[in-house]
């Protein structure tokens, strides 16, 4: 079971940055959903969720996203299953149940980089920034390979270019984490392929999404996703092992490019 | 620390530890409806609503329930003995151990869809694992409780 030894609920994400950097055990709180799985030990948790950093808008040629939205909010907002090709809202709906995803928020989901996200996966695919308070604005890819420091994720913003994206998973069960996920997306000729849950955290294929961009023949999808399994690395945990995983990749891949292909 | 929540309508005011969570605050203020299946957020069997939505409350800290409303089985009791009834008719009433929480997410369910389909209905009801009467008898109660029962069942 975790321990915190203080709780506090700022009122300016100023005053929430000071506190957060003050004390090395000092952490900020997400949904708490994942928080009593594990054994950590808080100084001073600092709870945001008074910062109004909460629920989805529409931002001209972008969506915004605050931290604390809930992963439900996520599954069923407008903004979120008109745009997109639905694929953000999609991404969220096999995370547990309603009642969890009404408490896990897509800040945590983000700023923890967890391996087995499946929002961060169908992100990584899109033109998606992250807004911190210290670090600035920054493209998602940067912030994923960016060194984990203390920070106050504040929002997402996604570009609402009409660019085309399908994800795919693969899960033992329904509601269970996935054992390995892909988003594939195509902006005009340019096309990013992410593989995430491998089970470390979401990654582009950058072989797969650079030859894909320069091919004038994409008849054989098989061949791209033969490329980005082989140029990720894969793991195994309780959910497969790194075989498995390379295996499955080519199959999600291949079904991500051939849906996309069929968008007009 | 002291929390001041609206509980089922009343105000009251519980010392939580700092680390507690609200399952284990609300069973220790008498509210029994509330039980723990599992130690991994999954099994739903804690569901209560926090601000009219269903959460897992073995998984939402105390302390931020502070201001907050609160509702649990024992606050909608006419609704929950309307319910019941449907299951009693369709035969798939459950030993009990887990039927709170499954009771509270139909409830949420009836509030926030309207007219759902029969995958609607499951997918909202994914989060509730322990089902042991079995889903289709509960599928049809639920279905004949919200008034949709004309539509026709997935394959």
């Amino acid at each position: 079971m975790f321990t915190l030894k203080e709780f506090v609920q700022p009122k300016s994400v100023e005053e929430a940055y000071e506190i957060l950097i003050s004390g090395r055990n000092n952490t900020v709180l997400g949904g708490t959903a994942f928080l009593r799985m594990g054994s950590k030990k808080i100084g001073t948790a600092v709870d945001i969720s008074k910062l109004e950093l909460n629920g989805v808008k529409d931002a001209g040629s972008l969506i915004e996203i605050g931290a604390c939205t809930a992963l439900r909010e996520v599954e069923t907002h407008p903004l979120l299953i008109d745009h997109f090709d639905g694929a953000v809202s999609d991404s969220v709906k096999n995370i547990i149940g309603v009642q969890f995803r009404n408490i896990a928020t897509v800040g945590a989901s983000v700023f923890s980089k967890y391996g087995f996200s499946d929002l961060l996966t169908v992100l990584l695919a899109l033109d998606t920034e992250v807004e911190l308070f210290k670090a600035g604005r920054l493209p998602l890819d940067a912030f994923l390979k960016s060194p984990c420091e203390k920070d106050i994720l504040m929002r997402l913003f996604i570009k609402k270019n009409g660019r085309n994206v399908s994800y795919q998973y693969l899960r033992n069960s329904a509601s269970d984490y996935p054992v390995l996920n892909a988003a594939v997306s195509k902006l005009g000729s340019q096309w990013t392929v992410a593989v995430g849950a491998r089970p470390q955290r979401a990654a582009i294929a950058m072989k797969a999404s650079e030859a894909l961009s320069n091919s004038s023949n994409r008849e054989n999808p098989e061949y791209y996703a033969n490329m980005a399994a082989d140029e990720l690395r894969f793991g195994t945990n309780a959910r497969g092992t790194a075989q498995y995983r390379h295996a499955m990749c080519k199959v999600l891949v291949k079904r991500a490019i051939m849906e996309v292909l069929q968008c007009r | 620390m002291q929390i001041e929540i609206n509980l089922n309508g009343k105000k009251v005011s519980i010392k939580v530890k700092k680390n507690e969570m609200l399952a284990d605050t609300l069973r220790a203020h008498g509210v029994y409806s509330i039980r723990k299946g599992c130690d991994t957020a999954c099994c739903g069997l804690c569901t209560v609503w926090v601000e009219e939505k269903p959460v897992l409350s073995c998984a939402f800290l105390s302390l931020k329930a502070q201001g907050k409303s609160i509702t649990t089985l024992e606050g909608l009791q006419e609704e929950a003995e309307a319910f019941a009834q449907h299951l009693v008719a369709e035969g798939s009433e459950q030993c009990g151990f887990c039927s709170p929480g499954f009771i509270m997410t139909v409830l949420a369910m009836k509030r926030e869809l309207k007219n759902p389909s029969d995958e609607e209905i499951i997918h909202y009801l994914t989060g509730n694992l322990c089902r042991c009467t079995g889903y289709l008898g509960q599928l049809r109660a639920i279905k004949k409780y919200l008034g949709v029962a004309q539509h026709e069942f997935c394959r």
